[in-house]
């Protein structure tokens, strides 16, 4: 039998570090909000051959001093700017043509978004996570117990939370998939730990365990083949498409694989642990 | 009874694999029926097959709705007037207009289109005198002209619109005066006899649908709601010719990998878990075909991301019944009892999932309402197949008595 409870502090403060040092970089260097959130344009163009991206930071400086350009994958480029009109972007466009032989169909996209959209998601995406959250709880405490619900919820706002540090420490560009992606982390890595809470359930009416402890460790044993395979199979359809994908998918991919890992390390170590932390103060029955 | 089991194992076995490889190839059974591959039914959003998406916002937050759909009816005429194919006129959120244009690559040209104005001019038999604008019209509706029975439009305008209308009409009798919403020509009735009191009826639309395109056009005149690009965005053929061939491949190596895994590591029940898996990509397309819903480049994530997780209940199930072979008991009855034990762990963690997949469907905008979609579908299909399906085809194969050392099944 594996003895995970015993180490709990271990574990805890695994997940404390990670987390303790995303809500330092989340004040100093904040989140790094693509287009999405702080509004702007986003062109990308297929150049089709390598290049100096100052080249073309000169020719997008024409058109606002303050625009970046970054080198994507492919040979392609994606210029970033918060001033740039929807007249502006045609010329823009042109600029390169003329400059290293394109045709249109090389302009790979475009993307000018308002300032408003952004926060819009925000509040759509809270509200969400807060009735989800809740109502989530509402069933584990019927089919469970209240302290189960609680261990549950809290694991899942560890995955948010790992998560949301992950992006602000690696500083990569936070967009509308993001949010669609966080919220799909809430839905999946819940399931991990009502596994592993049912198996506790079941346990429990066997009374072949003595105390929490114990009852807890071998749950976890139990299933810990499960959990394991089942973190692997989704890694694996998942880790596929963040690899051959186009950049814009694997924006999408990128934190449905983090949220993945720590809903799968969150059920087993912190999930547990929490709930037998809060019984052991209660009889074994 | 093992012969026949071995049959029927075989049958549907052979029935999956065929149905898997219809969808994904599609064939000509016969000279006169051709069997679609699924990439040729399946609806492609924006972002795989290029197009404009423009996103118009009220500059007024608090917005009348009504009025934001007399300006989204007026926008889709505007719209079709693009001659493009399956465009998406809507609202969305509230206060804004989400227009999806697919297969320009020109937002320049769409904008204008969207953009304009909205100037409505009545205008004297010469083509030049400007009798009426949009601002002189009170209102416009659709009624029935009791003599003929046939829909008319009826206009009523203001007082300086009616001083205006009567000398006109009673200059221009016999003679049409046109009305124009910018460069187009709505309709250009004659004028029959004078109209001293500003009320005109216009006759001879040719259905209900124009008449009430007709006053619909007249009574916005310019549009109803002061609206504003808050997203343009357009996404050239290229991106989703790139898009779809790297998906595929993504998603053929995905599930392999997944396949093979199940096979290597539960061996026969990880076989029957692979049909099953089949089975749930299969119905989880014809579902999206079924319910015409856009396939996206988030959607495919999603569904890949589904697929992983198609399999969860089957490894519940499998590891269960490796336990109980465990501890001694016969292959069937540990069959029997790895279903029924990992029945609730499927139920309460599905559940949970679905209760985070509603509230996103219903709470989410956008990319997020899709996204749950697939969740749901996912979920709910997959609960299906790992259950169903692969309970049907475990017992059955157990019953051709081919393999028959527990080796094989876990133990």
């Amino acid at each position: 039998m594996l003895k995970i409870v015993e180490r709990t502090r271990l574990w805890f403060a695994i997940s404390l570090i990670i987390i303790f040092a995303g809500l330092i970089s989340l004040v100093v260097q904040g989140l790094n909000y693509g287009v999405d959130f702080r509004g702007g344009t986003v062109v990308t163009v297929n150049i089709g051959k390598d290049f100096d991206s100052k080249e073309i930071r000169q020719i997008a400086e024409k058109y606002d001093p303050q625009s970046t350009v970054r080198k994507i994958e492919g040979n392609q480029v994606e210029i970033i700017s918060g001033n740039l009109t929807d007249e502006q972007v045609p010329k823009l466009f042109n600029d390169l043509k003329a400059k290293y032989n394109l045709t249109d169909k090389d302009l790979l996209s475009t993307n000018r978004i308002g300032p408003s959209v952004g926060n819009e998601l925000k509040r759509n995406a809270l509200k969400s996570v807060a009735v989800a959250t809740i109502l989530m709880l509402i069933y584990i405490w019927i089919r469970f117990e209240i302290k189960s619900g609680v261990a549950a919820i809290i694991a899942l706002l560890h995955d948010v939370l790992i998560t949301i540090s992950v992006y602000t420490l690696l500083q990569i560009p936070v967009n509308s998939s993001f949010i669609a992606a966080i919220l799909t982390i809430l839905g999946y890595s819940i399931n991990d730990t009502i596994v592993i809470f049912d198996r506790i359930r079941e346990n429990r009416r066997t009374h072949k365990y003595h105390d929490y402890t114990t009852l807890a460790n071998a749950s976890i044993t139990q299933t810990m083949a499960r959990s394991i395979n089942t973190v692997m199979t989704t890694l694996f359809t998942i880790t596929a498409i963040y690899i051959l994908g186009v950049p814009s998918i694997k924006e999408f991919a990128l934190p449905l694989i983090i949220g993945i890992i720590s809903g799968a390390y969150s059920s087993i170590f912190i999930a547990s642990p929490i709930w037998v932390l809060w019984k052991k103060g209660e009889k074994y029955v | 009874m093992k012969a026949r089991n071995g049959f029927v194992f075989t049958l549907s076995a052979i029935i999956i694999i065929v149905f898997a490889y219809l969808l994904m190839f599609g064939a000509n059974l016969g000279p006169y029926y051709r069997f679609n591959a699924a990439k040729d039914l399946l609806k492609l959003g924006l972002d795989l097959r290029g197009g404009v998406y423009i996103e118009m916002e009220a500059v007024d937050k608090n917005v009348d709705q009504d009025a934001l759909e007399r300006a989204r009816q007026m926008l889709e005429l505007r719209v079709n007037n693009l001659g493009v194919a399956e465009s998406t006129v809507a609202i969305a959120g509230g206060n804004r207009i989400r227009i999806e244009i697919p297969g320009i690559s020109d937002a320049k040209a769409a904008l204008e289109q969207v953009g304009r104005t909205g100037k409505l001019r009545f205008v004297g038999p010469d083509g030049k005198e400007e009798i009426l604008t949009g601002s002189d019209v009170k209102d416009s509706t659709v009624g029935v002209d009791p003599q003929t029975n046939q829909p008319v439009v009826q206009l009523k305008l203001n007082e300086a619109g009616a001083k205006k209308f009567a000398e006109a009409t009673k200059k221009y009798i016999g003679q049409p005066i046109s009305i124009y919403m910018d460069e187009d020509l709505i309709s250009s009735p004659t004028v029959q006899n004078e109209i001293p009191n500003g009320e005109a009826v216009i006759t001879g639309m040719k259905d209900l649908d124009e008449a009430k395109r007709v006053a619909g056009i007249i009574k916005s005149g310019a549009l109803p709601v002061k609206l504003q690009a808050a997203t343009v965005r357009t996404i050239g053929p290229s991106l989703g010719a790139e898009a779809i061939p790297t998906s595929t491949k993504a998603a053929v190596i995905g599930v392999s990998l997944v396949m093979i895994f199940m096979l290597l590591y539960y061996r026969v029940p990880g076989f029957i878990a692979d049909l099953a898996l089949t089975v749930y990509i299969i119905l989880t397309v014809l579902i999206f075909i079924g319910i015409k819903a856009t396939l996206t480049l988030p959607g495919i994530a999603g569904m890949l991301l589904s697929i992983g997780m198609a399999v969860d209940a089957n490894v519940l199930i499998f590891e269960r019944i490796k336990e109980e072979l465990k501890i001694g008991k016969s292959l069937k009855s540990s069959i029997d009892a790895g279903f029924h034990r990992a029945l609730s762990s499927i139920l309460d963690s599905n559940i949970t999932t679905l209760i985070a997949g509603f509230v996103l469907y219903y709470l989410g905008s956008g990319s997020v309402k899709g996204f749950a979609l697939t969740l749901i579908l996912g979920v709910l299909t997959s609960m299906f197949t790992a259950i169903t399906i692969t309970r049907f085809m475990l017992k059955t194969f157990v019953n051709t008595g081919w393999i028959k050392n527990t080796k094989f099944y876990g133990a």
